[in-house]
């Protein structure tokens, strides 16, 4: 725990990202208790108003507190990010070690088909998934993960490869164990690190990407607060009420920014060679 | 004479020495495909083993010496039963209860052998845990997690670590100790044989010492037989009961250790050990001579293996070479038969 | 020895540290030596002797921020390397002084062809056109007793062996003409046959051009044949230094006098070897008494004090052998200097 101290302090930028994290987190998460207004509240009489003490973030057009809207709005993206780094590198590291430890015909035909979803740019086939599913949040989070399994298939699958050759790997085949006794012993925990890193900056991967859904309709629907609807909205008032699209737009940026920050972090904290032998 | 000529003593027949063997290894062959043509077919292979016949017996420490490209890292492999060899076989024989012997191996890097995210502990006693699933599947392994730990502790002190160290992380120790590790790993399944893959090359001198007093110790309390591959010819000679010398592949000479090393026959022999740095044996200042590359074993030289080489090549090298010994040393085996007196 | 001769290489009482989790490494702990010019030098040691710190800190060679020189100097050619820019320090490296490493598949670049790795070399030091930077390289490689420079040249790394390599690292060592070679265990990982031919050419070479050599080595054996004068290092420090054959043979100091004793060709076969007990101590928490204080025999109360490294007072001086001048001293750093081999016990003093 003391050594997690040390590596905050050599690298301020992964604290400053935790300390995003962290405020950007709490107020998604208390949002009940923070936002001043029902996101959901339409006053008339305040339709595109400008921000000020009253509303922070100014109101959209049909009066709803734009500040509000953000914070629950954030729920809502923030947990598609973490929902889909959880799944997808769970189920892709499952499917990836399971692939390179048997070796073979199986595992030609996992990567062949992870190959051909690989083979295809990665917003195109989510956004057909997502239509095809149907517009929703959930049918989103469900595209944008089935695609980003791919990713954690190869990472976990080539981790496993090197393990595989590994001496004690080998060591553990004389001693007469098991390929199961192989995976539960030495590869997942060997192979964890580089996967972990990888799904701390998906997260932020992940809310761009359900920020980009929204952008086009596909993911949250009105009146639902979301972070990428809500800059789409705003585009047709961007001349005038600036503040409807840039303030989304914003949180969106510091949320996957601080994500980013913290992944290399995490990298740097795993990788053994920066530690003491 | 060749090894078949031997007369098999009366009354120790083939029987009483095939009790005392623990480990017999029979004309084995190792080739890796290296080159196919486009039918699919091998075209050229490696010939890592090209062979190997021993004789193992129960209780004794037995070297392989050689350089590398000799295939005593192949051998290792096919004598933990990791590499099925291509031809010939490799026999263990049968222990008290009837199992077939028990081989473990202690690598080279003691680094890069033990799971750099397991505790000691587990990495001595994973072997008992294999083991103890096969034996009997589905057992719930919590409730033997306090005797593995005893296990583990009792073996540590046996290889000279303190117990309570035991939970920390293999890269928390120094590299003596981790080898100290690997032995105690090898031995906690109560092994027959423990091959060693140059046990001591990546140690220091000064922890060199420790850990082959601590097999030698060892060796004694558990009756345990040692196959030791180095290429260090000291250590085999301090250790080793017989030894046998590879090149390309081959045993090139075979015999108890003090008759290999400090009278060796073969000139391959001869030349390894004559470059061996010696501290009571200073240098002449020699022009340097021209690299002198292993053959590559890809294509095998006909007749003696180390014919391009040999200072004593005449007719008749061009021959394969048997093993063969002198009427006076049945036991002494070498592959040249300018040696032969 | 001209004793009135600028060392090529003088370390004087150098302590450097590598700031880590919970609080810094003392790599070297007051070391001080010295390479005269044409001689060949050994340092023998085990891990954490600091032995190839000393090297790398010769060059500059360590990474800049990772870690701190607490005292001392280290001059090569009269120079300070440690306060010297990095663009003059540069220069230094390869003409002033060259370095061979272990692993020579790690020191040679996989994706270039040997040829354009040396003439890069040369062309960098010496200010040499392309065609003659290859001519030289050729000449260079035939030195060593290449058959057939020119197919290296065109060869990756990958397709030498590693004997073949290391001859391609002395060969582009020696390019620039350095007052100082560093091989830091080039032989590690050779075959034993292998070794004896690269060392012969070390030695060849060096003699030949006049350069001194800094031979870094655990191999007690190789630097036997190899060296005129040897440092043994252990805990950061030098403890024990001297003319090889002097030192190797009729060793003063505990720790040398064990390390011979623990090494198997001395000792009967399956006898138990005469093995140091314990463990190199931990440098980040450095002795402050002699660092050999825990697992010496004849360890009493004065050594809780720091020995100095000083000239040994020999009851019997040894006739000086030939080619060994007056500036042969031996030094070492023990309070309790050992008598000779057969007649120490544990608990007899000199």
């Amino acid at each position: 725990m003391s050594y997690f101290w040390y590596q905050l302090r050599r690298s301020p930028l992964m604290l400053l990202g935790l300390l995003i994290l962290l405020a950007v987190g709490l107020a998604v998460g208390l949002a009940g208790w923070v936002a001043p207004y029902d996101p959901e509240q339409i006053n008339l009489v305040q339709r595109l108003a400008a921000p000020s003490a009253q509303h922070w973030f100014g109101t959209d057009e049909v009066g709803r507190d734009i500040f509000s809207r953000v914070l629950y709005g954030g729920q809502q993206s923030i947990g598609v990010g973490l929902f889909v780094a959880g799944c997808a590198s769970v189920v892709g590291a499952i499917v990836g070690c399971f692939s390179g430890i048997l070796g073979g015909r199986i595992d030609g035909l996992i990567m062949r088909t992870m190959d051909v979803v690989l083979s295809v740019p990665s917003l195109v086939l989510i956004m057909a998934l997502a239509a095809a599913l149907g517009p929703s949040l959930f049918n989103a989070m469900l595209a944008i993960t089935l695609v980003r399994i791919p990713f954690y298939v190869r990472l976990a699958r080539g981790q496993t490869l090197s393990i595989r050759e590994m001496a004690y790997v080998q060591a553990a085949w004389t001693f007469g164990a098991g390929r199961r006794h192989v995976v539960r012993w030495h590869v997942v925990r060997n192979a964890a690190s580089p996967i972990v890193v990888q799904a701390t900056l998906d997260v932020g991967g992940a809310i761009l990407m359900a920020a980009a859904l929204g952008f086009i309709g596909l993911g949250a629907q009105q009146p639902t607060a979301e972070w990428g609807a809500m800059v789409a909205t705003g585009r047709n008032f961007l001349l005038d009420q600036w503040w409807y699209t840039v303030t989304p737009g914003c949180a969106i940026l510091v949320t996957a920014l601080a994500c980013n920050l913290v992944g290399d972090g995490v990298r740097d904290l795993l990788d053994p060679k920066s530690r003491v032998k | 004479m060749t090894i078949m000529d031997l007369p098999m003593a009366p009354g120790a027949g083939a029987g009483q020495q095939e009790q005392d063997l623990v480990l017999e290894v029979r004309d084995v062959r190792v080739r890796f495909p290296m080159v196919r043509d486009w039918r699919g077919r091998v075209a050229q292979s490696a010939h890592a083993l090209n062979g190997i016949d021993l004789r193992i017996r129960r209780g004794e420490a037995f070297g392989i010496v050689g350089e590398s490209g000799c295939g005593k890292s192949t051998l290792a492999q096919v004598l933990m039963g990791l590499l099925p060899p291509t031809e010939g076989e490799v026999r263990r024989q049968p222990r008290g209860d009837g199992r077939p012997a028990n081989v473990q191996i202690v690598f080279q890097d003691p680094q890069s052998s033990l799971d750099p995210r397991l505790p000691a502990w587990k990495v001595i006693v994973e072997p008992v845990v294999v083991r103890g699933r096969r034996a009997a599947p589905g057992r719930d392994s919590r409730s033997g997690r306090a005797a593995l730990r005893a296990c583990a502790a009792e073996l540590a002190v046996q290889v000279g670590l303190r117990p309570e160290t035991l939970d920390r992380y293999v890269h928390e120790f120094s590299g003596g100790q981790r080898q100290r590790i690997a032995i105690a790993r090898a031995l906690s399944s109560d092994p027959d044989v423990i091959v060693l893959d140059e046990p001591t090359s990546a140690l220091d001198i000064s922890v060199q010492a420790q850990i082959l007093n601590l097999l030698q110790d060892l060796r004694g309390r558990h009756g345990l037989t040692y196959v030791l591959i180095s290429h260090n010819v000291s250590v085999v000679r301090h250790l080793c009961d017989r030894v046998a010398v590879m090149y390309l592949g081959q045993i090139v000479e075979q015999g108890t250790a003090a008759a290999v090393l400090e009278t060796p026959r073969h000139p391959y022999t001869r030349e390894l050990l004559d470059a061996v740095p010696r501290l009571d044996r200073p240098w002449t200042d020699g022009a340097p001579a021209e690299p002198v590359e292993l053959p590559g074993n890809r294509v095998l030289p006909a007749g003696c293996f180390f014919r391009e080489r040999c200072p004593w090549a005449r007719q008749g090298c061009e021959r394969p070479q048997p093993l063969l010994c002198d009427a006076d040393a049945p036991q002494h085996l070498f592959r040249c038969h300018v040696a032969q007196k | 020895m001209n004793a009135d001769a600028t060392p090529i290489l003088d370390v004087r009482g150098l302590s450097l540290e590598f700031p880590v989790f919970g609080g810094a490494v003392r790599a070297l702990n007051g070391v001080s030596l010295r390479v005269m010019p044409g001689e060949i030098v050994g340092i023998v040691g085990e891990s954490g002797s600091g032995k190839s710190v000393t090297a790398m800190a010769a060059l500059r060679l360590l990474p800049p921020d990772g870690y701190r020189v607490a005292e001392g100097s280290l001059h090569l050619g009269g120079d300070d390397v440690l306060a010297a820019p990095e663009s003059i320090v540069r220069q230094w490296r390869g003409r002033r002084a060259a370095m061979i490493f272990q692993e020579p598949m790690t020191a040679l670049n996989p994706t270039q062809r040997i040829g354009e790795q040396m003439c890069g070399v040369l062309r960098a030091h010496r200010r040499v056109r392309s065609r003659d930077a290859l001519a030289q390289a050729e000449s260079l490689l035939r030195d060593m007793m290449i058959p057939d420079p020119a197919q290296v040249l065109r060869a990756y790394p990958f397709e030498l062996s590693g004997g073949m390599r290391q001859r391609v690292m002395v060969a582009m060592a020696f390019s620039c003409d350095p007052d100082l070679l560093i091989a830091d265990e080039p032989t590690t990982a050779l075959d034993v046959t292998v070794q004896r031919q690269v060392l012969q050419l070390l030695r060849h070479h060096a003699r030949e051009r006049g350069t001194a050599i800094l031979f870094i080595t655990h191999d007690m054996a190789v630097v036997s044949q190899l060296c005129d004068r040897v440092y043994v290092m252990y805990a950061g420090t030098v403890v024990e230094q001297g003319p090889t054959r002097r030192v190797l043979r009729d060793p003063r100091h505990p720790y040398t006098r064990g390390l011979l004793d623990g090494l198997p060709e001395g000792a009967s076969p399956g006898t138990a070897l005469a093995a140091i007990p314990g463990q190199v101590p931990d440098m980040r928490h450095p002795p402050s008494g002699c660092p050999f204080f825990d697992r010496c025999a004849f360890a009493d109360e004065a050594c809780r004090q720091r020995p100095a490294l000083l000239p040994l007072d020999t009851d019997t001086p040894e006739p000086a052998a030939a080619g060994e001048g007056a500036a042969e001293e031996r030094l070492l750093a023990c309070w309790h200097p050992l008598a000779q081999p057969a007649a120490d016990m544990p608990g007899e003093r000199t």
